[in-house]
């Protein structure tokens, strides 16, 4: 059966040949759904010449000669090769497309360190109200007083939920936050005239902290952690010296592990004169229970798309506003937005403002930021409240937990342990290196056959410190059904893994394609349709 | 309880018995009492759905948006139509709710897409390599200085008085690490001056930056602008706008080497600026040091065809601080909704929208070059913007053009002090018809005679 669908389908892919063995497991489980027999075909491949879906308004002006307008030297030779497709073309292309995705909508996502929590569609309303949406960014502010309130009255609920006075809201993702965040660092070692040349991260970090510590200038000094899931306060001792201009930490951590010493690692790096910078991705499990300000960081940044509810869109868009102490404020990016208050008792309003700020480190991207994103995550705000966010902190913390004490009731722990037998906060991380060791079968190879059983996996291979890591983040916003049923599927698997490990290891097969040949992808990259 | 979740009593009480505690506070046993909030986040309760809504539209109506005055605002971002179907699709939940495609065997929607839109800037911008987004424009000028650093010895960055200001203060921010220095080069008649470019280059220039057309709208002599620059061996990085793209030679035929820009006029809403999306697309030299996702054709265990997030050794998750950029979460929804408007406007349509364009115009700048106290700024040919002199106190002009319902054009003065304290920046998109530039015409010259009696009447006071 296999060897016969092969035949249909296409060349064989060395090195993924199932072996003897697995071929009766696979039997019952190979039957085509339509998407499988659909081949992928891009929206070029579907054009022919004369189709189209566009009509232009009609023109209105005197038309005048093209080479009056543009002379014919700066005109384009060849038009670009772009579909030529009609609408229902184009619709039902990507709707079609659209069916060969996993979503949040659909199904279970707990993906650690991502916060896959519930997107409200109420969001989606209010930002396409064509206020906000058709709002120009250049608009004089006399006239965006609106969005100016909002963007206002965003930064004064995230400054609270962070626990530090100031924020900016300009930069774009996690990644660009962090990147504001170093050169906020730079400028204030150097405004203090303070050469400093290195950047502190843990090995538990993200990649983007290493990555924007490069970017930003500085060389990366790793970090340790102790035997607890901790930060190595003596590794941190040694190498918080006068040369260290930042500590980027994460607490929870990326093991999803409060720090209890967080108080010491601030004394140790404030005493070195160094900032603390807190990424903000694992802010879910503490909003309204314990802010990075008063843990003794100076500089925040928050992911809207993670805590607040932006939907992720596939790899964006995200937001990472960021949050800052007194001694930072003088150099947060531009422009600032500022609430004028008349004496009269009127209404405030609302200004943007570049001016006398000279030791601003200047913009880091064009105009405002994404706004967007901040209408659905200031509706989120004020929906929940100050005790729906903290609430929102504690199921999901609550959910953690329990998943994981469902998952070691359940006989998963056996071959699956959780890397660190503490109370975790709103994720934690399992090992698979027993499943690989006594099971032969790798986390890869759960985290595909979870697609067949129709959960998208846990982060793998992440955090890089745990063997085998499967990094799991249920949020809040998931029920208790959906979290038993997802570690009665975990359990399921690792039993027929252990009567047979080659259905794990060839799995899926119930996907629209099955494991993708991403070496040969890398090897002899193919990134555009030759045309 | 907010309806985003789910527990009832019961059930929290039986989870804390399955998880071993006896009450939710034990769950945060770690968190040392000295660094907990304790008391309530001093943030307003809750509120109802509609009141939500409520709230939100009120703040929506105080502002004064494209749909309630005529504006001819662009200065990077611009009032294009969003055809319906992009909002139809990009609001799916299968492409609005997944995240990064990590497993490619459910995510084959996202990545083919993905596929596809690097197909389509690779056609639009002549150049074969794109990945899959970055933030947006000024930001991804500043990825392409970053690049250009690690590929050139040089410490200098030369960069054209035509780009956009907040792309020219982007890199300088973002470049604060790097060692560098900027030096602009001025712009003669509203293009960048040849002869300054060519003085202002030397062997230390590791990239000269500019941008088609440029920020006054006009259309740049590219290839003679590349041709200077690359004399030493620097990068060409060149920031354009994709519209325009349509009709003008593409930046890859014109010996850029690194092409960038803000995509939110392919089908993205201006959303007071953002989010929309950044392109990215560079000669072949750069494909495994390119920023960002890159999604790839390959095979599946059957042979059938399927995509891949490709060349990831590039990318922060595995290379951690030798990575080519620290970005993560990108644009994918928004360069999602420019691959479908590509295909929507297709091959003929975008040169038709094009050229459009182009004749409005062409009417909107003679018509207003016949404005009393209204001067063209420059005599460059133009596509979509032009920059005219205002004789008049121009933030007063603007406003009185609002009362009268148009919003005629940015004031750039301040930017650009070479043009006077009265140039304005005047976009015309397919939106704003004949009668609007007839309407503008009109507004101009009575905001600049009211202005002009005005301060006839003060100076006699």
């Amino acid at each position: 059966m296999i060897n016969e669908n092969r035949l249909h389908a296409g060349p064989e892919i060395p090195g993924h040949a199932p072996s003897d063995e697995s071929v009766d497991a696979e039997r019952g489980l190979r039957a085509q759904s339509p998407l499988q027999r659909e081949a992928a075909q891009t929206i070029f491949e579907k054009g022919r010449p004369g189709r189209r879906a566009f009509t232009p308004p009609a023109l209105d002006v005197p038309e005048r000669p093209l080479d009056e307008l543009l002379p014919a030297r700066f005109r384009r030779r060849e038009p670009a090769r772009l579909p030529e497709v009609a609408e229902p073309d184009v619709v039902r292309h990507y709707v079609r497309l659209s069916k060969r995705n996993f979503d949040l909508d659909s199904g279970f996502y707990p993906l650690g360190s991502c916060t896959m929590k519930h997107n409200p569609r109420l969001h989606e309303r209010v930002a396409a109200l064509p206020g906000h949406a058709r709002l120009h960014p250049a608009q004089r502010p006399a006239r965006a007083q609106g969005a100016l309130e909002l963007m206002w009255s965003l930064e004064r609920a995230l400054a609270e939920i962070a626990g530090l006075p100031h924020v900016s809201l300009q930069p774009s993702a996690g990644s660009h936050g962090e990147l504001a965040g170093v050169l906020l660092t730079r400028a204030y070692h150097a405004d203090r005239g303070d050469q400093r040349r290195k950047v502190l991260t843990p090995d538990t970090a993200h990649g983007t902290n290493p990555a924007t510590v490069t970017m930003a200038g500085y060389e990366v000094a790793k970090v340790g952690t102790d035997a607890d899931g901790n930060v190595d306060l003596d590794d941190l001792r040694a190498k918080a010296d006068d040369d260290v201009a930042c500590l980027m930490l994460t607490n929870p951590n990326t093991l999803g592990l409060f720090d209890p010493n967080i108080a010491e690692i601030a004394r140790i790096v404030h005493g070195a004169g160094a900032i603390l910078y807190y990424d903000g991705a694992n802010l879910n499990a503490v909003v309204g229970i314990s802010r990075p300000g008063d843990m003794g960081f100076d500089i925040v940044h928050f992911n809207l798309h993670k805590t607040f509810t932006q939907p992720h869109g596939g790899g964006g868009p995200g937001s990472g506003p960021i949050a800052v102490s007194e001694r930072i404020e003088p150099y947060l990016m531009l422009p600032r937005i500022v609430r004028r208050k008349p004496a009269n008792g009127d209404r405030p309003t609302f200004d943007l403002v570049d001016a006398d700020r000279p030791k601003s480190i200047g913009r880091l991207r064009g105009f405002q930021g994404n706004y967007g994103t901040f209408v659905r995550s200031y509706a989120y705000i004020r929906s929940l409240g100050a005790a729906g966010l903290r609430e929102m902190s504690e199921i999901a913390v609550l959910n953690a937990n329990y998943l994981l004490a469902r998952l070691k009731h359940a006989g998963v722990a056996e071959h699956l342990p959780a890397a660190y037998d503490r109370i975790c906060m709103h994720e934690f991380v399992l090992s698979g290196a027993p499943a690989k060791r006594d099971l032969k079968v790798r986390t890869l190879d759960i985290a595909k056959r979870l697609l067949d059983f129709g959960y998208h996996p846990p982060t793998v291979y992440f955090p890089l410190l745990v063997e085998e890591a499967m990094l799991v983040e249920p949020t809040e916003t998931e029920s208790k059904e959906t979290l038993d049923g997802f570690a009665d599927a975990l359990a399921d698997i690792l039993r027929e893994a252990a009567e047979d490990p080659e259905i794990a290891r060839n799995a899926p097969y119930t996907t629209p394609v099955r494991r993708l040949d991403e070496a040969a992808a890398a090897k002899r990259p193919v990134i555009r349709q030759h045309l | 309880m907010s309806g985003y979740t789910h527990l009832t009593d019961d059930e929290r009480r039986e989870m804390l018995a399955e998880i071993g505690v006896e009450r939710l506070e034990d769950l945060f046993a770690d968190i040392p009492e000295a660094v907990r909030l304790d008391r309530p986040l001093d943030l307003p309760e809750g509120l109802s759905e509609q009141e939500v809504y409520l709230h939100l539209r009120d703040l929506a109506q105080r502002n004064v948006c494209a749909e309630d005055e005529v504006s001819f605002v662009g200065a990077g971002m611009y009032d294009h139509y969003v055809p319906a179907l992009v909002d139809a699709i990009i609001g799916r939940s299968e492409f609005l709710t997944p995240y990064t495609p990590y497993q490619p065997e459910i995510s084959q929607g996202g990545l083919q897409a993905m596929f596809e839109y690097q197909t389509a800037i690779s056609e639009l911008t002549g150049l074969p390599v794109s990945n899959a987004s970055v933030y947006e424009g000024p930001s991804a000028v500043g990825a392409a200085g970053y690049l250009a650093r690690q590929s050139r010895p040089g410490r200098r960055f030369v960069v054209s008085r035509g780009v956009h200001p907040h792309s020219r203060e982007t890199l300088r921010t973002m470049s604060a690490g790097w060692g560098t220095s900027i030096e602009e080069v001025a712009l003669r008649d509203g293009a960048t001056d040849l002869d300054a470019l060519i003085r202002a280059v030397d062997e230390d220039t590791a990239a000269v930056f500019l941008q088609q057309p440029n920020f006054l709208g006009s259309v740049e002599d590219l290839e003679a602008l590349a041709k200077a620059a690359k004399r030493t061996g620097a990068v060409v990085v060149c920031a354009c706008d994709p519209l325009p793209l349509a009709i003008i030679e593409p930046p890859g035929a014109c010996g850029v080497d690194i092409a960038v820009g803000e995509g939110q006029t392919l089908g993205n809403r201006l959303d007071f600026g953002g989010p929309s999306f950044g392109f990215f697309a560079a000669t072949q030299e750069y494909l495994r040091k390119m920023p960002g996702r890159i999604a790839g054709e390959t095979r599946d265990v059957d042979g059938r065809r399927g995509f891949v997030l490709t060349l990831q050794t590039r990318e922060q998750h595995i290379r951690r601080e030798k990575a080519t950029h620290n970005i993560c979460t990108a644009q994918a929804l928004n360069a999602l909704a420019g691959v479908i408007y590509l295909s929507w406007l297709g091959r003929r349509g975008i040169v038709e929208l094009a050229e459009l364009m182009l004749q409005r115009t062409a009417y909107a700048r003679e018509a207003l070059a016949h404005v009393d106290g209204v001067s063209l700024a420059h005599e460059q040919p133009v596509v979509r913007e032009f920059a005219v002199t205002v004789d008049a106190p121009i933030e007063r002009v603007v406003e009185r053009c609002q009362e009268q319902g148009i919003n005629p054009g940015l004031p750039v003065g301040e930017d650009y002090p070479e043009l006077g304290e009265g140039a304005l920046l005047i976009a015309v998109t397919e939106q704003r018809t004949r009668e609007h530039v007839d309407r503008l015409a009109a507004a101009l010259g009575e905001a600049v005679a009211a202005e002009r009696a005005g301060e006839r009447v003060e100076a006699r006071a």
